[in-house]
């Protein structure tokens, strides 16, 4: 064993011993847990609630077609458009978008429910979120008009490039430090 | 600042020399003229420093504002020109009222005041934040035409704070624990995945930058630092860490922040900032003068620390190792210099860096051959600045 092997093995010792400095306040996993917004592409942390695109179109031209327009161009350069570039990235000029590039429907809810729309955040219920997700699903043709999406379905929805991300290959990396 | 404004400048005071012995009636003496003291320093008027700002949309905040790199000195950025990237703008935080939770996979859930953080035993270190979307228009072929422009999403201080290793111990993880949903308290509540490694390796909770109190636009009160990771996994606004067994895949690392490759297939969860440097002075918009002038810039890695800058003077036929500003710090910036005679010949100027993995920085040819134009994150190709044969100087 290395000198630094064994000095690293003396401070996690040292450390193991050390007992809590305790200045954090426990709360409970319920408590903690209302202040959860993350949604995993397994569906973990989704809400109860149901909505479909019929239902969404009215709560999308109220507030989101501003900003996103009413199919979801987007606007000029100012806006990202929500739609479009599907079958796109393997060509010289490739089109991210939700419906091109996103590989989850899970994100897309999670995206609108914590930060949409920009100016009034968080300020949908499950339900309307479950229906303009739907929505943008729709102009994009991943799902039909009345597919109802909820926390069962909605982790469920096939997005066109869900296989399209590889773990990173570094390749002019040599060799990793740590 | 060029090598013909400070030409200029000492024309300048050569000038206001010759007007004050002439005028001398209306000149008074250095010692009763001085300005009073006050609370908060200010910079000379005479220089013109500033971030240069990119709002994105009408909505504010969503954009950047890019570092000076060419008129500063040294290797620590001001924390006043320190690059910002937002996506929501900029909260107004009390600092009594927020406090960080901290749950998921743990023994017991917690959360911290900022009073209780600032009662752990204190760290400070130097090091880089670059956003990975940095120098993405070189790589499409369009080098914007200042090194603020190309490089400005680039900074270096001093951060202080308490490891956030020993805030976790706190809380004792599980052995299931694997990554840790970072979530800030913007308007959107921005929210990246980090791997436990690199909570528990060298992961910062700081409330200090440069000696004083985080600024608002850096994270006020609170900001996660994760040396040598890209910038925008240092989540500003920290309140929430959220330890799980798998990464959230949020919009931050899905939508942005993956590199697109010409198979059309795109790499994700690509964190580490690879070895690159930049000549920021003679740099674009600058100009050369006739005999010494001294080539210097700056170079860093994630990877952790440069080994060697070698510039070129003659368009990469012959390289010169340059010399390297102590100390040499790991995962922060280092100051290269050269000295150098121009003599009139137009030529192109670069440099390239290695660092103490092995890494070679990539010319902009072998990282495209490999990636693309599109990668749209993480391009550390070899910058070139032309300089012609008038002295003045454009990127390429
Ligand atoms: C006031 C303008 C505005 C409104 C209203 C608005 N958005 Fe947005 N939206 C934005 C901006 C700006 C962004 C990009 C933010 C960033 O840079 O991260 C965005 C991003 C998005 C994205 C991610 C797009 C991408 O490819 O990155 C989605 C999805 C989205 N909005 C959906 C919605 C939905 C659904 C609504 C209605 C509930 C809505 N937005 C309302 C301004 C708006």
């Amino acid at each position: 064993m290395s000198w630094r092997c064994s000095f690293l093995l003396f401070a996690v010792l040292l450390q193991a011993q050390q007992k809590p400095f305790g200045f954090g306040k426990p709360v409970s996993a319920e408590e903690a847990r209302k202040r959860d917004l993350t949604v995993f592409p397994d569906g973990r942390g989704l809400p109860p609630g149901r909505g479909d695109a019929k239902a969404g179109a009215p709560i999308y031209a109220a507030k989101c077609a501003e900003c996103h327009n009413d199919r979801g161009e987007g606007r000029e350069n100012q806006y990202p458009g929500l739609v479009g570039g599907i079958g796109s990235l393997a060509t010289p000029k490739p089109k991210k978008s939700v419906g091109s590039y996103w590989p989850y429907a899970t994100t897309v809810w999670d995206h609108i429910h914590r930060a949409m729309p920009f100016d009034h955040p968080r300020s949908l219920t499950a339900d309307e979120v479950y229906a303009v997700t739907a929505v943008v699903l729709y102009l994009n043709g991943i799902v039909t008009e009345t597919q109802e999406l909820n926390e069962k379905t909605l982790p469920q929805v096939r997005m066109p490039n869900r296989d399209g991300f590889i773990p990173e290959t570094r390749p002019f990396q040599k060799r990793k430090v740590r | 600042m060029s090598v013909k404004d400070e030409d200029r400048r000492r024309f300048l005071a050569l000038g206001a020399g010759l007007l004050s012995t002439t005028a001398c009636t209306t000149t008074k003496p250095a010692s009763e003229s001085g300005a009073h003291m006050r609370p908060h320093g200010l910079r000379s008027p005479h220089e013109k420093v500033a971030r240069v700002i990119r709002e994105l949309t009408a909505s504010p905040g969503t954009g950047s504002s890019r570092t000076p790199l060419q008129h500063l000195y040294g290797t620590i950025t001001p924390s006043d020109l320190h690059y910002e990237r937002h996506h929501a703008g900029v909260p107004a935080i009390d600092p009594l009222q927020h406090e960080l939770l901290v749950h998921g996979l743990v023994e017991q859930p917690l959360t911290f005041s900022m009073a209780a953080l600032r009662r752990f035993p204190s760290v400070s270190r130097t090091c880089f934040l670059e956003c990975s979307g940095n120098v993405i228009g070189d790589l499409r072929g369009n080098p914007p035409p200042t090194v603020q422009d190309s490089h400005g999403l680039l900074s270096c201080t001093e951060w202080t704070g308490v490891s956030l290793r020993m805030v976790l111990e706190e809380a004792r993880l599980k052995p299931e624990a694997k990554w840790l949903i970072a979530e800030g308290a913007d308007a959107s509540r921005m929210a990246r995945s980090i791997p436990v490694e690199k909570a528990l390796d060298d992961a910062l909770l700081v409330y200090g930058q440069n000696g004083e109190a985080l600024r608002p636009e850096q994270g006020y009160p609170l900001r996660l630092i994760l040396p040598g990771f890209e910038g925008n996994m240092n989540v500003k606004w920290l309140d929430r860490l959220l330890v799980t067994d798998q990464p959230a895949m949020s919009v931050k690392e899905t939508a942005n922040y993956t590199e697109l490759l010409p198979s059309g297939k795109a790499e994700v969860l690509t964190f580490v900032m690879e070895a690159r440097s930049v000549i920021t002075s003679p740099s674009g918009g600058q100009q050369v003068l006739n005999g010494f002038n001294e080539i210097t810039g700056l170079a860093w890695t994630g990877l952790g620390k440069i080994t060697k800058v070698e510039v070129s003077t003659d368009n990469g036929k012959t390289w010169q190792v340059a010399a390297l500003q102590e100390p040499i710090l790991d995962k922060s910036v280092v100051r290269f210099r050269l000295p150098w005679e121009w003599k009139g010949e137009e030529t192109i100027i670069q440099s390239r860096c290695t660092d103490e993995s092995g890494y070679v920085q990539p010319s902009r040819d072998e990282f495209i051959a490999l990636r693309g134009i599109n990668a749209g994150y993480h391009y550390n190709g070899i910058k070139c600045w032309q300089v012609k044969a008038d002295g003045h100087v454009v990127a390429v």
